[in-house]
């Protein structure tokens, strides 16, 4: 890992102040525990587990279920897949790691990160049977980092050799040469029962998406006029609750009545009347029951399957498409009855208590799909694909009578391995999901990782978006959830359409994997569960007796529920249980429930017992001094994961004070730090405590725009845009996050001594005043490069584009355009590239159909070339930073050249500090024109104090302060969360330095060299400058290209369009009466145009004739928009003569 | 309290402007006399160092005071590195940055030997010898064969691995060689480090230096700062004693209040105060002690970059305000 020589730091001698020999304090120093989680799960551990479970466990579940083809001419042939491996052979060493080529040079080269997917199959050849092993059948992409990326468990010298930067988090797919990220999806759970109510409609439903390998589908529990009915989407009609129940086996009413309503009077009430409805309808038997559902069962079949009668279609329906999660063998229906008992009975008890209904935006009902969960999902599709194409392929030649030779399957096997290459690849790079058997098209799925900045990327990687509409004007959704404390970040949330629909996952998370539910199932009847396949019905919700659910599905009854937990629990402290199963009461439904599927989010804590926490000074004294990891604790039962719903069940100490204050209550657990509410963004925030909150979610999606350090390979990389600072500080108020994410390694941003007073009247509306001796010096100063491509293709005919070198004047001096290009017809590396010059020669013949005699491209003459060079367009010169030649997967050469400029910072670029407080330069003043205090410093920026009372950022004043003490102090200060440096010893250090114990200080004007009557709030605050900068931005235009259809102006900065006079403007111009100005600006400057129109018809003519008259007695010229002369025309081609009438004015 | 004092008070500074006139209260001459301000006018200096100097101006009018301050930062012209001719630079730091880098590094040279560039020639012609220094770069980083096995320090491992300000050679032109015999360019301080480099990296560039003053870039200014303080005032107007007494000189740096022999405090030194104005803080010094500046006694404080000392550089200054003096006085409107 990149982070162990962070993580060696930490063994210092002397770590942050803190000596190995210092006493420890289990109250402060539990905090370490985070740094060791996140040592072992990395900042992006969610999408590598996902990836490792899909390439290990996953891939081969999914070889097993699609195991065998089969040919439907030879009954004999077979081929069976026996084992499936990602990046080794069966004979290569242990730990070997085939890679196409290192990740950076798949960037740089446009290629895909990719290993190879080995199969071991046997079939037969003849009559043989033949075992064939390592057969590649297609590249997979490899996720960074993952297990199957030589980058794993590299150290940060080896990684330097990669070109790799150590601090990268990975978890992203490198795609044709782009960087995508697969963002974590949210979703609700699948195969769990969710009741909801319409209290307008007076409507119940309790419904359950089914999701397997093979197919997705949603049943419903609804209620229509006071009567329950299942509903699904291949059944045609609602199907009355009892019947179904009778098809499904449960034949008699008392035990219907027992299943659904227990004993409960209320609700036996609520359900009588459903009896009624299926004994109108003749329905008492089993055999009845199944007949009327198969008779309204959609049948779907393929062309040429056999017919099924009625009651097969019923069996049929009932075991396989209604609730399709849980499988039927041997027509054992109970299971099945039994659940959608349990759901009517959910919908009974919604109807008795309106409150027994689900939260759909509960974090406890929802589940993440991380990258390897659809990954995995498209990987099925394309092999079934592969499978199927395969066998027709065989299909097709075993049904020719005669072969000549032996058929050998693996010959044809080979022709559609690049169907599941280039399956992947085209999914990931653009990021339409499409899969055949759920009928699934998902649009938007990857993204191409932002590199912006370090957090930006960072940010990327944590960033979670919803299955919801973007449109919907929903609340619930996208409200803060109670439930998302420790789980999801509560300030990293974008602004505007995507709010709270995008979120981001809080620091110390985990995603779970799918673990084994069979281990489990046996470990329920092992500790007392009594299965509901011998239970009695009447048990089944007797009074104090509770279900034992087991991913929503219900798997016996138990009698002391509360023992059950406990023992369960402790079995899994043990270690005897998977760490993720998770376990919780839930005493309204009278239900325990555990769940071991995928995608719940869980987080650490500490287990506490008899109000003292478990973990002690020995437990921290061994982390500390390397002897134990996190998983130690893990193991040792001292922590433990939680998902949402048993924090539900929990009682959660904040701090270790608290288990000692309030003796009374017991709590369970006790919190590690609490500032891993927040995320990985929100942690760069000093004092977010002190600040309203919107503003902390202001700097989360600012944070992400500030220019600063990307990565340690930052100068090696080609990226079609990139923004370096060139001199990026580390904050002086730092916080735990920053360090433990490496924001103080890579920072964007830089610590500015900031004036909070009013200067000039160019500070008002958040403008800043830079100081321009501190630009002079540095300040802010950042450097953009943009890459620009160039391919060399080759022709079918041989002839294949060129480079040619510069032109020389007659002196022998480059021409004007040529001035940055050398010999090689490439622009030369630190060579001044200027609007209109060119960096890439490049030429493409003029003939590239028909064959030319000439195969040698020197003997071409250059007539045969037209010129097509890479032109610089911009307003300020860029140097030529690298330039790179390649060659692409099919041969062509690729150029890459790296242009880049330095910018020192101008008026109107955008600077904001870490309190989403952001600002334009409004003027740069002369140093000496600027206040300074007893020292003769002189402020870097000033900034106006109306930007706080409406803002109420605390939090950067509390900042300001402590960076001021820290610089006095010679010590970075911390802001972290809920902690940090306390402003009263930061006061009593500004006060010990000879400070006012404010912050503030006496200041004397540059312009008069007074005393300034107000004392100054002066000091440092961390500043970043935000890509947003004046010189992308600049536009304006006297006259230009125009569209060609409309002949208006074009529109936009980049083809240098005009700037529109809007439907608001006009009203004004009209209500203001000046008419001439109305006629110059929509038409003499758009789109005037003479037209010829002849007053007898009122059609319009050309060169003073009329077509239509056949004459040019009346024909006038007059001037028009091109726009209504084309809207005119538009009409006529409809059949509809618009007409002119002319008259005078005057 | 008298008119020449800038009130300091918990929340405000009061006071801080003189009348309309400057150098005078409402009730006396409003003459200025050249005599007078000579009888009154005092320099005191009280440290002068090859880079700082501490002096004070006393009983002279802020704006002088000021204007010294302004054209010392600003107008006082110096040498730096204005045009970088880069031939080689393989070295991981961008030849922009680079050049910035070495602008800004302070050179030993007399402002005085050079002339104005004349910006109105052709470009060709502007640079001369009597305008322009050239200075030298040239390292390239190799491989040390005798670097101590297992050795991780680049300085031991490579040789020039670290381009220092001293690595940049003074490359006399004409009658340069003679010019600067005595005194050759350098950077004042050698020890700038400029750029990191690794074996087969190489910098190789001219760099042109021309006279400039700071108002123009931050790297012609002569001084890291030059600035001043008004004297500061304690009044303490009434005995503050015992425990209080304590309290209220520890409230101050030390050696500003001492105690007597009677447990009172009284001021020692005013002029070593910071002004934190702690002491308005607390309440038991309410009405007890006043705290003001003294708005006619400046504390200046002159830190040089090294080129010039620092008493070249206020003479400088003074010097530039006379000529701007002068120029005021011959042009039209003062006629």
């Amino acid at each position: 890992m990149g982070s162990d020589v962070a993580f060696q730091e930490l063994l210092q001698p002397e770590f942050r102040g803190k000596k190995l020999t210092d006493e420890i304090n289990t109250a402060q120093d539990k905090w370490n525990l985070l740094p060791a989680f996140l040592k072992v799960k990395g900042l992006v551990k969610q999408h590598l587990d996902s990836y490792n479970y899909f390439v290990d466990v996953d891939l081969k579940k999914i070889i097993k279920a699609n195991e065998l083809v089969l040919s439907d001419v030879d009954p004999d042939f077979y081929l069976k897949y026996l084992d499936i491996r990602i990046g080794h052979r069966s004979t290569s060493a242990p730990g070997t790691k085939e890679v196409i080529l290192p990740p950076h040079e798949c960037r740089l080269r446009d290629l895909t990160y990719s290993a190879p997917i080995y199969v071991d199959v046997e079939y037969t050849r003849g009559k043989k049977i033949v075992i064939n092993r390592d057969l590649e059948i297609g590249r997979m992409p490899v996720m960074l980092r993952s297990n199957k990326c030589i980058l794993d468990g590299l150290s940060e010298e080896k990684m330097a050799r990669f070109d790799e930067c150590p601090l990268d988090p990975g978890g992203y797919f490198i795609v044709n040469g782009t960087e995508k990220v697969i963002l974590v999806q949210e979703q609700l759970s699948k195969n769990r029962i969710i009741v909801e109510a319409d209290e307008k409609k007076g409507i119940v439903q309790a419904s359950v998406t089914s999701s397997t390998h093979e197919r997705k589908s949603k049943t419903y529990v609804v209620t229509k006029n006071d009567k329950i009915y299942l509903k699904h989407n291949s059944i045609a009609e609602d199907i009355p609750i009892v019947i179904i129940l009778k098809a499904a086996g449960i034949t008699s009413d008392l035990e219907i009545m027992q299943l659904v309503c227990g004993s409960n009077p209320a609700y036996q009430d609520i359900f009588m009347v459903n009896f009624e409805e299926a004994a109108k309808l003749e329905v008492f038997t089993q055999h009845q029951a199944l007949l009327y559902v198969g008779k309204r069962v959609k049948t779907m079949r393929r062309a040429g399957a056999p017919k099924l009668t009625q009651l097969q279609e019923g069996i049929e329906a009932v075991a396989t498409t209604i609730v399709a999660h849980l499988t039927v063998s041997d027509l054992q229906f109970r299971e099945k009855a039994l659940y959608i008992a349990t759901m009517a009975r959910r919908v009974v008890m919604a109807i008795d208590n309106p409150k027994m209904v689900d939260d759909r935006d509960y974090v406890g009902n929802k589940r993440l799909e991380l990258a390897g969960q659809l990954v995995s999902l498209l990987f099925e599709d394309l092999f079934k694909k592969f499978n199927s194409d395969f066998k027709l392929n065989i299909d097709k030649v075993l049904k020719r009578p005669s072969r000549a030779s032996e058929f050998d399957a693996l010959l044809s096997i080979n022709i559609h391995s690049n169907n599941i290459t280039q399956g992947l690849n085209r999914a990931i790079s653009t990021g339409n999901w499409s899969l055949k058997r759920f009928k699934m098209e998902r649009a938007g799925v990857t993204h191409v990782l932002s590199r912006l900045s370090y957090i930006s990327a960072l940010g990327m990687m944590t960033r979670i978006s919803s299955q919801f509409e973007k449109s919907r004007k929903v609340s619930g959704p996208r409200a803060l959830q109670p439930s998302q404390f420790g789980m999801l970040c509560t300030a990293d949330t974008p602004e505007g359409e995507a709010c709270g629909l995008v979120k981001n996952l809080a620091l110390m998370t985990h995603i779970t994997t799918d673990d084994e539910e069979d281990p489990i199932r046996k470990l329920c009847f092992v500790l007392g569960c009594e299965s509901i396949l011998t239970a009695d019905s009447a048990t089944m919700h007797a009074d104090g007796n509770f279900g034992v659910y087991l991913n929503g599905t219900l798997l016996g009854i138990i009698r002391y529920p509360n023992k059950f937990v406990a023992s369960f629990r402790q079995l899994r402290r043990l270690g005897k249980v998977s760490a993720f199963v998770s376990i919780f009461t839930n005493t309204h439904q009278s239900a325990v429930h555990i769940a071991t599927d995928g995608g719940r989010i869980c987080r650490p804590l500490i287990i506490v017992e008899n109000n003292k926490s478990r973990v002690n000074k020995e437990h921290l004294r061994k982390l500390l001094v390397g002897e134990w990891q996190f998983d130690d604790f893990l193991k040792h039962g001292l922590v433990e994961y939680l998902d949402v719903n048993e924090e539900n069940d929990s009682l959660i100490a904040l701090y270790e004070k608290n288990l000692s204050d309030n003796a009374g209550q017991q709590f369970t657990h006790l919190e590690i730090e609490p500032f891993t509410v927040l995320g990985a963004v929100a942690g760069l925030i000093p004092y977010p405590h002190h600040n309203q909150s919107p503003r902390n979610t202001y700097q989360c999606a600012m944070g992400k725009q500030a220019i600063g350090a990307i990565a340690y390979n930052q100068f090696r990389r080609i990226d079609t845009l990139l923004y370096f600072m060139v001199y990026p500080q580390q904050p002086m108020v730092k916080t735990k996050t920053i360090e433990l994410i490496n924001y103080d390694k890579l920072p964007a941003g830089q610590n500015a001594t900031v004036a909070v007073m009013s200067y000039s009247g160019y500070d008002i509306e958040d403008a800043l005043v830079l100081n321009k001796s501190s630009i002079d010096r540095g300040f802010g100063r950042c450097q953009v490069v943009r890459k620009n491509t160039v391919h060399l293709k080759n022709y079918p005919n041989h002839t294949k584009d060129i480079l040619s070198g510069k032109r020389v004047d007659e002196n022998g001096a480059a021409i004007f355009q040529h001035e940055a290009i050398g010999t090689d017809g490439l622009g030369e590396v630190g060579a001044k590239v200027t609007n209109g010059q060119i960096f890439v020669n490049k030429h493409v013949p003029t003939n590239t159909g028909d064959v030319v005699m000439n195969h040698n491209p020197a003997d071409q003459p250059m007539e045969s070339y037209r010129e097509t060079p890479a032109l610089y367009k911009g307003p300020e010169p860029s140097y030529v930073d690298q330039v790179m030649m390649s060659v692409t997967d099919n041969d062509q050469a690729l150029i890459k050249v790296l242009l880049r400029q330095t910018r020192r910072p101008e008026l109107g670029d955008k600077f904001s500090s870490r309190h989403g407080q952001k600002g334009v330069c409004g003027i740069i003043v002369q140093q000496e024109d600027l206040p300074f205090n007893d020292q003769g410093i002189s402020p870097d920026i000033i900034m106006n104090p109306h930007g706080f009372p409406s803002r109420m950022t605390v939090g950067k004043m509390i900042e300001l302060i402590s960076g001021k003490a820290g610089v006095l102090n010679g010590s970075l200060e911390y802001g972290t969360c809920f902690g940090g440096s306390q402003l009263e010893d930061m006061s009593k250090i500004l006060v010990e330095k000879g400070f006012n114990y404010s912050g503030k200080d006496q200041l004397y004007s540059g312009i008069t060299g007074e005393c300034l009557q107000a004392y100054i709030f002066f000091g440092p605050i961390y500043y970043q400058k935000l890509k947003h900068m004046v010189l992308d931005k600049m536009h304006a235009r006297a006259r230009g290209p125009r569209a060609v259809l409309t002949r208006q102006p074009t529109e936009g900065r980049s083809r240098d369009g005009g700037l529109r006079l809007g439907e608001m403007e006009r009203d004004c111009v009209i209500a203001y009466g000046a008419s001439q100005l109305l006629l110059e600006r929509l038409m003499i400057s758009s789109d005037a145009f003479e037209v010829d129109v002849c007053n007898t018809c009122g059609l319009m003519g050309y060169n003073s004739w009329c077509t239509t008259c056949k004459s040019s007695e009346n024909v006038v010229k007059m001037t028009i928009p091109y726009a209504a002369k084309l809207l005119f025309q538009e009409l006529i081609s409809m059949n509809i003569a618009p007409r002119l009438k002319l008259g005078d004015v005057f | 309290m008298p008119n020449d004092i800038v009130g300091i008070e918990y929340n405000r500074v009061t006071n801080t402007t003189s009348t309309d006139f400057p150098g005078h209260d409402g009730n006396g001459d409003y003459a200025w006399d050249i005599e007078k301000f000579k009888d009154s006018f005092q320099i005191d200096i009280k440290s002068v160092g090859p880079r700082t100097a501490n002096f004070d101006l006393v009983h002279i009018d802020t704006s002088i005071a000021n204007a010294f301050r302004r054209i010392m930062i600003a107008e006082v012209p110096s040498v730096a590195v204005e045009k970088v001719f880069m031939f080689q630079n393989t070295s991981v730091i961008q030849d922009e940055v680079l050049a910035h880098r070495i602008g800004l590094i302070p050179l030993q040279v007399d402002p005085d030997t050079l002339q104005w560039v004349d910006k109105t020639l052709p470009e060709q012609e502007q640079y001369t010898e009597e305008n322009t220094i050239v200075l030298s770069l040239d390292v390239t980083c190799t491989k040390n064969p005798h670097a101590p096995k297992g050795c991780t320090d680049p300085k031991e491992l490579y040789r020039n691995a670290y381009v220092y300000a001293r690595d940049l050679k003074f490359d006399p032109k004409g009658d340069q060689m003679q010019k600067y015999a005595n005194a050759p360019v350098v950077p004042c301080d050698p020890d700038i480090l400029i750029a990191k480099l690794r074996p087969g990296q190489e910098i190789s560039l001219l760099a042109h230096c021309v006279l400039g003053v700071g108002s123009d870039h931050a790297k012609f200014s002569p001084v890291c700062t030059a600035s001043y303080r008004l004297l500061p005032v304690i009044d303490i107007t009434q005995p503050i004693t015992g425990d209080d007494a304590i309290k209220f000189q520890k409230c101050f740096p030390s050696g500003v209040i001492g105690i007597d022999e009677n447990g009172q405090a009284y001021v020692e030194d005013a002029r070593k105060d910071t002004v934190s104005r702690e002491v308005l803080r607390h309440p038991e010094f309410d009405g007890k002690v006043k705290l003001g500046r003294k708005r006619d006694h400046f504390i200046f404080n002159v830190e040089s970059t090294g080129a010039m000392s620092p008493q070249e550089i206020f003479y400088k200054s003074v010097r530039v305000l006379k000529n701007k003096a002068e120029y005021l006085r011959n042009c039209p409107i003062g006629q």
